[in-house]
């Protein structure tokens, strides 16, 4: 097997696993932050599941960045065609 | 198993290929426009339970307009809720069997961005006018020029990654998991897509009008403090 395509299919694997760690962490941080906000103030629940909810979006999106990266790597590697 | 990241050419128009996603995504549009026909077509002052449920909808789609914009949802109500509509019609269309949903394509999702990131500029000059509009990249200070310039760039690009990223990968759990497990295996993981799509739709809505808001209150002079706390808007 060529070694372009053992690194790809490695780095992929790679991109994930270590990709989700942080937005992982994060949204567990900013959930129980959440949580801790509608504790003390529950009539402002809306606008802090609003917010919430647009937070996570944001920080999953570097989850999602590494999913595409690793996508592109074990599908439209530019290296191994 | 199909790459992801290609569409599948379902047949040709003259040289123009037209793919699958093509198709139901007419197929949707004319579903939702002819839904949205038949139920507003006798409207009255007292509401039967088929009018009660769309201005339950209407009015949801209102209040998180009023919430996020501070102001009269009427010109966004149009763009923003269609937006919504079309997105979780075109997430749950993967329940029909046989159905890849639209929105688990890279065009699809960047044709929506796209759209996001014209209104975005339609209604900042609407609003504000071509040259409130341009001073609007200035604030708070010309240094920030370059800087707000490409966060309008990333932030479409990141609106449509993260769409295509968590259908996608919904679509792709699914085909895998019942490539190797049985039939109604990934019956759990369909439940779970749906949810997806749902707070995906929800999101995608929200931070278009998010983005619309920004501009829009960049460029008014509305005194600091005077408008709820907004979630920020980089991407």
């Amino acid at each position: 097997m060529d070694y372009l395509s053992l690194a790809s299919i490695l780095s992929a694997a790679f991109a994930v696993s270590f990709g989700a760690i942080g937005p992982a962490l994060a949204e567990g941080r900013s959930v129980a932050a959440a949580m801790d906000a509608i504790a003390r103030q529950p009539e402002a629940a809306n606008t802090i599941s609003r917010t919430l909810f647009v937070g996570l979006a944001m920080i999953e999106t570097t989850a999602i960045y590494c999913l595409v990266i690793a996508l592109l790597l074990l599908f439209a590697n530019p290296l191994l065609s | 198993m199909n790459s992801p990241l290609e569409s599948v050419t379902a047949f040709h128009v003259g040289p123009i290929p037209v793919t699958t996603a093509v198709i139901i995504t007419w197929a949707l549009m004319a579903a939702l426009a002819l839904t949205a026909f038949l139920l507003t077509r006798r409207l009255t002052i007292t509401p039967t339970a088929r009018q009660t449920v769309i201005e339950l909808l209407v009015e949801a789609i209102d209040s998180q307009i009023h919430d996020i914009a501070g102001s009269s949802p009427a010109p966004y109500r149009g763009f923003v809720g269609t937006l919504f509509v079309f997105i979780l019609a075109a997430n749950w269309s993967s329940l029909l069997p046989g159905v890849e949903p639209p929105t688990a394509n890279l065009e699809t999702d960047a044709a929506l961005a796209l759209l996001v990131f014209l209104s975005v500029i339609w209604f900042g000059v609407r609003r504000a006018g071509l040259a409130g509009y341009l001073k609007s990249f200035a604030t708070p200070n010309p240094f920030m020029i370059p800087l707000n310039l490409m966060e309008s760039v990333t932030r479409t690009f990141s609106m449509f990654v993260r769409l295509f990223g968590n259908v996608m990968s919904g679509v792709f759990v699914i085909g895998i998991v019942a490539s190797l497990a049985g039939l109604l295996v990934p019956i759990p993981l369909m439940a779970l897509d749906m949810v997806t799509g749902l707070i995906q739709a929800y999101i995608f809505a929200v931070l278009a009008m998010v983005f619309i808001a920004a501009t829009d209150s960049g460029s008014a002079a509305s005194p600091p403090g005077a408008t709820s706390p907004r979630p920020s808007s980089k991407g």
